[in-house]
């Protein structure tokens, strides 16, 4: 090990335990003259337990974490409870407009919460969202995430919002049941209006609904020329009749088999496969959407520094690979996509190939706030 | 009315104080707020914006289907709900042993001890395509769809409703002198005809007031035609939801709001004149 030929021999350790033991040297100049203090250091400074961790201590009470529904694991939510105390309050909610709509109405008692890439911007204009202090996210690394997905969370070179995963929407639907294959939203509402009659189901959702009719005719997602938006609404009515429902809570029904094609998202249908393999993800070849969703914290959170501390804990890469098994959605950050186990690093919903995602196109904040998209979606909804 | 003295009318006042408290800032506040914002303007990223303009009123028939909707279905499950309540009270309040009365009530209403939602998604399994739809199935009649149609929701409204409308009627049934059936019998007339000119007629104070509860909860409810609807069927109450969290156009949801309550005072109007009759005076009690 060392070439110091001075090495303590067990004769010389038994003679200074025995000088020690009656008290002729200081404990000090025994464990420096046989090594042992330095070895319990290095020992010490070894041990997981003991290593230097946050201080958690400065938190207390609870942080409301308001979430969308199964987006992710119960077991990191008891472990940061464990860790630091906290205990969490997870509200969940189905839409961007809803929680827009709680956050304007004031006082909603949130301290985390997951906005989508398009609707950060709006957030910050109506001034509903703190500036996030990086220096208290040492786990989260800008440079590790792929830059289209965080590019939407900095307004003006300031972080407001910090990505979570990202995904897409295109379609699911059940190859046992159906023998097409459809891969286009053309022969999507095709289908949905023919053969697959009666089986077909769109989200309760403006901006997936009416962009993925714009997409029958090939127009851009995120359209709001008036001539467009009334050829996609004209489709949407005349299928309305065809579809088993409107309703962003498509699993059920696609599980108990009332229902065989659905507008999807990622990480439902990679939950969708795990439990029934027929299910088939679709990205559709004229496009659709790609997305990502944040962290932020909204302004007048009651338990900021708790927030800070959920949002890096989530943010850890080994906790992040743990969320992105139990929810489905593929990370932006590319140390935790490291972590993730092979099986789903490879599983084409989740991280599909380049080509497959260039077609599709970000929601963009104007569509999201358009009223003329609303009105289509409650003429479509009451036809 | 006589010349009560003084104390006793502030002793009156008192009483009836913390009613009116809740009533003016449980009912009249937020109401009043309710139609103010219903001249204001949506502002541009949704939400209210001060304004006076009378175009949500004149955009009303937007939501038109919305209002043709409910009206047509709540008026249709309040009368199957009051066709399917009337025999289980005339059951309860007639022929059941006495004894056994508060019992049975009590049992009817124990739907209401559980979840609400857990009861609509019972009946999503049941209406869906494992459920009823599979049984008739087997029996030979194929294909039937009754989940996500309009159908399922006035399934859901009669199912949900029922224990709204028993009581009022047992109550009205209950009081129900018997002497009167046995009048009846004697003068000639068969069962049939008794029960429709002695037992209905005196029963009919209960049922309307039975009705005018489950109507009037029905023209508000959002979650049945939601859940049992599958997002097609679209009420009032849908509309509202839609107004004021997914396309936050609080003013014209604000008008949909006073034009909704407008139409159950019109209904609130036509039952007390129903109930108190032309004179004004109870022509029966409102039960």
């Amino acid at each position: 090990m060392t070439k110091d030929k001075n090495i303590i021999t067990p004769q010389q350790f038994i003679d200074e335990l025995r000088r020690y033991q009656k008290g002729s040297v200081t404990r000090r100049h025994f464990l420096g003259v046989t090594g042992l203090g330095l070895a319990t250091a290095v020992m010490g400074g070894a041990m997981p337990g003991l290593k230097p961790r946050k201080a958690y201590a400065a938190l207390s009470g609870t942080v409301n974490f308001t979430t969308w529904p199964s987006y992710f694991a119960q077991e990191n939510i008891d472990k940061f409870t464990a860790d630091t105390g906290v205990k969490i309050n997870i509200a969940v909610f189905g839409s961007n407009e809803e929680m827009l709509a709680k956050l304007q109405a004031g006082s909603t008692g949130w301290d985390v919460f997951v906005p989508t890439n398009y609707a950060v911007s709006t957030y910050k204009e109506l001034d509903l969202i703190e500036e996030l202090n990086l220096a208290k996210l040492p786990n989260y690394d800008a440079s590790t995430q792929e830059q289209r997905f965080t590019a939407e969370g900095i307004i003006d070179g300031k972080t407001y919002a910090v990505p979570k995963d990202w995904g897409t929407t295109g379609f699911v639907y059940n190859s046992k049941s159906m023998p097409q294959k459809p891969a286009s939203w053309k022969e999507f509402w095709d289908l949905a209006m023919n053969e697959a009659t009666g089986r077909a189901m769109v989200h309760d959702y403006q901006l997936t609904t009416i962009g993925n009719a714009l997409k029958y005719y090939g127009y851009s997602f995120n359209s709001n020329d008036e001539k467009e938006l009334a050829e996609a609404e004209k489709l949407l009515i005349a299928a309305k009749p065809h579809l088993f429902g409107i309703n962003s809570d498509y699993k059920p029904s696609l599980i108990s088999g009332d229902a065989w094609m659905s507008v999807c998202w990622t990480g439902d249908a990679t939950q969708l496969q795990r439990d029934m393999p027929e299910m088939l993800y679709v990205l559709a070849k004229e496009g659709g959407e790609i997305w990502s969703d944040f962290y932020a914290i909204p302004k007048g959170a009651p338990n900021i520094e708790a927030a800070y501390a959920l949002i890096d804990f989530l943010l850890t890469p080994e906790i992040n690979a743990k969320e992105v098994v139990a929810h489905g959605y593929p990370s932006t950050d590319s140390r935790t996509n490291k972590l993730v186990p092979k099986e789903m690093l490879e599983n084409p919903i989740l991280y599909p190939a380049v080509e497959a995602l260039s077609p599709l196109e970000f929601g963009a904040a104007a569509t999201l706030t358009n009223p003329l998209r609303a009105e289509i979606m409650a003429r479509f909804k009451s036809a | 009315m006589t010349a009560a003295p003084a104390r006793s009318r502030a002793v009156t006042a008192l009483l009836v104080a913390p009613a009116a408290v809740f009533f003016v800032f449980l009912l009249i506040v937020p109401l009043m707020v309710v139609v103010v914002f219903s001249f204001g303007e949506r502002a541009p990223a949704g939400g209210y914006s001060p304004a006076f303009t009378f175009d949500n009123y004149l955009n009303l028939a937007a939501r038109g289907k919305a209002f043709v909707n409910t009206l047509t279905l709540a008026p249709l499950a309040t009368l199957l709900t009051a066709i399917f309540a009337f025999p289980m009270a005339y059951f309860l309040a007639v022929k059941v042993d006495p004894k056994w009365r508060v019992m049975l009530l009590v049992l009817v209403m124990a739907p209401f001890w559980t979840s609400q939602l857990l009861r609509y998604y019972a009946w999503i399994m049941l209406l869906g395509g494992k459920g009823i739809p599979a049984w008739l199935a087997y029996i030979g009649i194929a294909d039937v769809r009754i989940i996500n149609t309009p159908w399922a929701v006035l399934i859901g409204a009669v199912y949900g409703f029922l224990p709204l409308m028993v009581p009022p009627i047992y109550v009205s049934l209950e009081k129900l002198d018997k002497r009167l059936l046995e009048a009846s019998a004697d003068l000639g007339a068969t069962p049939i005809r008794t029960f429709f000119q002695v037992t209905l007629p005196l029963a009919l104070p209960g049922v309307a007031t039975g009705s005018m509860l489950v109507f009037i909860l029905l023209m508000g409810d959002y979650i049945l035609p939601q859940y049992l609807g599958g997002g097609k069927v679209f009420f009032i109450g849908n509309a509202l939801v839609d107004l004021f969290l997914q396309s936050r156009n609080w003013p014209f949801g604000a008008a949909v709001s006073v034009a909704l309550v407008a139409i159950m005072f019109v209904t609130i109007f036509f039952y007390m004149r129903f109930v108190l009759g032309k004179t004004g005076t109870r022509r029966a009690a409102l039960v």
